[in-house]
């Protein structure tokens, strides 16, 4: 089990009630951290048009994920 | 330079930090907040970003477009916060020694912004409801 920040925008954070959470989970990916948020918030956004930073650097939905970790979820973006 | 703000945007004195002696050419685009989008008549915007990633992202977007097209100053300055219809959303301006750099770095630039930097929208219609840009699907799992 691992020990793991995640912080939520936009959307994510609408629909999830909170800027953040700490998760104690089974999680070797991003994709795992999103995956078991999205169980837990009733989520069905894929990673697709999704993006994911890990400790304030963007990442990979396939990058590792390490116990004390701030996962960052992001939904579609759309600036300009 | 990239620079996000709360602040109403001036281009007019954005511009003038780009003048170069050794410039001929200068292109600037401004996206403004239009009162429609997908037939639903919009009222405002509102802008929300996360500042470190979307500063970083910025100014790994400006220095491929340096590499690709070189021109001599490029600044991005983007909104967030409530906009009304008409407000300058955000500002990208290049200036360079002939025009094609300057127009293909600017066209780069603000492309890239748009699908790369995290920022995000959500339209506040006329009818009262609102919605996040891009993510209808996040939306009906509400």
């Amino acid at each position: 089990m691992k020990t793991i920040t995640v912080r939520y925008f936009a959307m994510f954070r609408e629909n999830a009630g909170l800027d953040e959470e700490t998760l104690t989970i089974e999680a070797a990916t991003a994709a795992d951290v999103f995956s078991a948020t999205r169980e837990r918030h009733q989520s069905a956004e894929p990673t697709g048009h999704c993006k994911v930073a890990i400790n304030d650097i963007m990442a990979d939905w396939d990058s590792p994920v390490s116990n004390g970790d701030t996962v960052l979820l992001f939904p579609p973006v759309a600036g300009g | 330079m990239i620079v996000m703000t709360v602040d109403p945007i001036n281009p007019d004195a954005l511009r003038r930090q780009l003048f170069d002696a050794g410039a001929g050419a200068y292109c600037g685009f401004e996206g403004w907040i239009r009162n429609e989008n997908e037939g639903q008549a919009v009222l405002r915007l509102e802008y929300e970003a996360y500042d470190p990633l979307a500063l970083s992202e910025g100014e790994t977007i400006l220095a491929e477009a340096k590499q690709k097209f070189p021109f001599l100053h490029a600044h991005c300055v983007h909104r967030t916060g409530v906009l009304d219809i008409g407000d300058c959303a955000v500002w990208v301006g290049v200036s360079a020694p002939h025009r094609d750099e300057a127009f293909q770095a600017c066209r780069y630039i603000i492309d890239q912004l748009k699908v790369r930097l995290p920022i995000w929208k959500k339209e506040h219609y006329v009818d009262g409801h609102s919605g996040w840009v891009n993510c209808e699907r996040c939306a009906k799992s509400a």
